[in-house]
């Protein structure tokens, strides 16, 4: 019995040991990035929320292309930003698509309806012409005179829209120029003088509250593209819920009969191997924490599938280890020579099933991504834990002097 | 311990017997495609009272919709597949039939358009393709061509098999059919090169021993390896299978299916497999030289 190593074991299992209460349980509020659990956010089918996918369309006033679908997507975000989501994604896919995902709300169904409110914003003439439409306003605020207590929205077109607006407004003094907001009337203030500047005040209003709405609606309502809900995925908090109780319930029971398989097949190797396996995810969930991974319901099959994966390297090493015993080699040679000759096995293995991960991470979307991540974070992980943590782990529970080659299998 | 080589035109049989069915039913019955293919709606709703499959039906008729797609997924849950559905015309529909019915809380609404599944199918297939080609170059550099060519078969036919058992037993395929299928193949193409490995390090210690018995040997070598592995994921699968909830069962019913298929592909097609382009290689090169 060498009690250096058996010292060393001990000092690794409580540091474990500690490491994986720390990174479960929030025992220090002070450190921001403990415990490890609250850096991994989980997706919209583990909390509820919507993934909507939109199509552009050309309208008679503006086309497809880069300025008209930034436009379109700021215009998005607005009205996103206007009803308060916590870290909502916005992003632009292909030439015409936008993609929202809102993570977390209560109503998604409501949600898509505000982002899809087709909102087409024009002015029109009393002879119902269209001057302008949303894409020439660039921002509209609400104000109140400090003096007289008035109430205004003041408009601000951009450059083209001054042009046309100033040409209009000369043509109309002492005319009504209607807002409209999806052909209903918003607005339709009089005309009192010609604007040639690109700023608009509209006056009249009761209140500022009343104000502050119309200038959103009318800043949110600057939709340039027409645009087609093409796919939607809208999932209620409560399946949410109750999808992540199943699957994390699941991923307990599944983890336990691996543990259970380990210890009775391997013997000691085994008991090496789950507290492996432990280590392996404690690593797995301070990555996810520290790239913001977002866990879906595919990324927690994709997290169980990994723990075979890396139950897998430390079988391959076993059963190699095995063989070599029977040999007749001593337990230390045995050991090296079985990792080195694992190894090999290991590497191209893994290599093989990473080409794999990476193309489905280059092709897939949403979840698919999520599972791609997960998967392979998971694989280079448990590489690097069976080969260097269970090994080390061998070797000193081989120093403390347990030699009965029985125990470990063979 | 049989002997893997002497009797695997038997493990062909089976493989290409199990292909056939596929096929055939893929052919006379097709795959049970969810949305994410044709195009519709998807709606999943709890109810607070009992309701049976009539009465959603029945509510349904209000809106032109009763031809769609029901099925109950207990505790007073339902899914109901529908056509495209604009958000006004699903809002109305849900609307409706929650407040015929006495309530209900929507869980789910999914709208996929037509076009997404011609996008989805192109892209699994060009996936597919290019993890093909990839894994292939890897395999040809650090074993050789004929290796490559092997795995890849072994890949082949999961691919088929998977694709012809979710048509035989109509399993819903929807996108994550695809990351199922790439999931596989990974998992497969590790259990094939682990056995690839051991044939090549016996290769380096003996070359003089018959190829038969030496691929056979490799195998048997790394057969407890083989099983344990696919063990370890049957037993979290098999956990999220009976566990996990309904969204995800589709999709872990087809990893089952796929993994313990590539093990098998692993261990019975590709190490044999190998072993026949490898024969066929050498006598062609002797019938060139006697022909020279």
């Amino acid at each position: 019995m060498k009690w250096g190593s058996v010292t060393r074991l001990v000092a690794v299992v409580i540091a474990v040991a500690v490491i994986a209460v720390l990174s479960i349980q929030p025992i220090f509020p002070n450190v921001k990035w403990l415990p490890l659990t609250k850096g991994v956010s989980l997706g919209l089918d583990l909390r509820g929320g919507v993934h909507v996918t939109l199509e552009a369309k050309d309208t008679a006033v503006g086309k497809v292309n880069n300025d008209t679908m930034s436009q379109l997507k700021e215009t998005i975000e607005r009205r996103v930003n206007a009803f308060g989501v916590s870290e909502p994604l916005i992003q632009q896919e292909g030439k015409n698509r936008i993609i929202v995902e809102l993570a977390g709300i209560q109503d998604p169904e409501k949600a898509v309806n505000e982002i899809i409110k087709t909102a087409f914003l024009e002015f029109k003439t009393e002879d119902g012409k269209t001057i302008i439409t949303g894409a020439d306003l660039k921002n509209a605020t609400e104000s109140k005179d400090p003096m007289s207590g008035q109430v205004e929205v003041t408009l601000e077109f951009n450059e083209a829209g001054t042009k046309k607006f100033a040409e209009a407004t000369a043509a109309n003094v002492n005319k009504r120029i209607a807002i409209m907001l999806d052909g209903q009337v918003l607005q339709n203030p009089t005309v009192n003088e010609p604007i040639p500047n690109g700023k608009a005040r509209i006056t009249g209003y009761s209140s500022l509250e009343e104000a502050h709405t119309i200038a959103l609606l009318l800043k949110s309502g600057a939709l340039p593209l027409q645009t087609e809900v093409i796919e939607k995925r809208t999932v209620g908090p409560s399946l949410g819920a109750d999808s992540l109780n199943k699957s994390v319930k699941a991923g307990i029971i599944g983890v336990i009969a691996i543990f259970a398989f380990m210890l009775l097949y391997y013997r000691l190797p085994g008991l090496i191997a789950n507290f492996a396996l432990l280590v392996y995810t404690i690593i797995v969930l301070a990555i996810f924490s520290g790239l913001h991974v977002v866990l879906t319901l595919p990324g927690i099959a994709a997290f169980l599938l990994s723990m075979g994966m890396a139950v897998d390297a430390n079988v391959i090493i076993f059963e190699r280890l095995k063989e070599e015993l029977k040999e007749g080699k001593t337990l230390r040679s045995a050991i090296n020579s079985g990792f080195n000759r694992a190894f090999v096995a290991v590497l191209d293995s893994n290599v093989t099933t990473l080409i794999a991960v990476a193309v489905l991470f280059y092709f897939g979307s949403g979840p698919i991504k999520s599972f791609a991540v997960a998967l392979g974070v998971g694989i280079v992980t448990s590489m690097f834990t069976a080969i260097t943590f269970t090994r080390w782990m061998l070797h000193n529970t081989a120093d403390t002097g347990i030699k009965n080659t029985k125990l470990y299998g063979a | 311990m049989f002997h893997i080589i002497k009797t695997r035109k038997i493990f062909y049989m089976i493989s290409l017997a199990i292909i056939i069915l596929g096929l055939g039913s893929l052919l006379t019955r097709g795959l049970n495609l969810g949305i994410d293919f044709t195009g519709g709606n998807i709606v999943e709703l709890k109810f607070k009272n009992a309701v049976t499959v009539q009465d959603v039906r029945g509510s349904l008729e209000a809106y032109k919709l009763e031809d769609s797609q029901l099925q109950s997924g207990g505790d007073n849950t339902f899914l109901i597949r529908t056509r495209v559905l604009s958000q006004t015309e699903s809002e109305q529909a849900i609307q409706g039939i929650s407040e015929k019915l006495g309530g209900a809380t929507l869980l789910r609404n999914e709208l996929v358009g037509p076009v997404i599944g011609k996008e989805l199918t192109r892209q699994a297939i060009l996936a597919l393709v290019i993890a093909s080609v990839l894994m292939s170059l890897y395999i040809t550099w650090r074993f050789e061509f004929l290796q490559a060519i092997a795995a890849i078969g072994g890949l082949l036919h999961d691919v088929l098999i998977m694709t012809g058992i979710a048509s035989l037993l109509q399993i819903q395929i929807d996108s994550t059919f695809v990351a199922a299928v790439l999931t596989i193949v990974g998992y497969s193409i590790n259990d094939t090169i682990v056995i690839f490995d051991r044939i090549r390090e016996n290769l380096r210690m003996n070359r003089k021993e018959d190829l038969g018995e030496l691929v056979n040997k490799s195998l048997w070598q790394t057969m407890a390896r083989s099983i344990n592995t696919v063990l370890t994921v049957v037993f979290v699968l098999l956990a999220l299978l009976f566990f996990g909830g309904n969204t995800i069962s589709n999709f872990v019913t087809l990893l089952l299916i796929g993994i313990v298929c590539g093990a098998y592909s692993s261990i019975f097609i590709s190490g044999p497999g190998w072993y026949d382009l490898r024969r066929i290689q050498k006598d062609r090169k002797r019938a060139g030289k006697a022909a020279a």
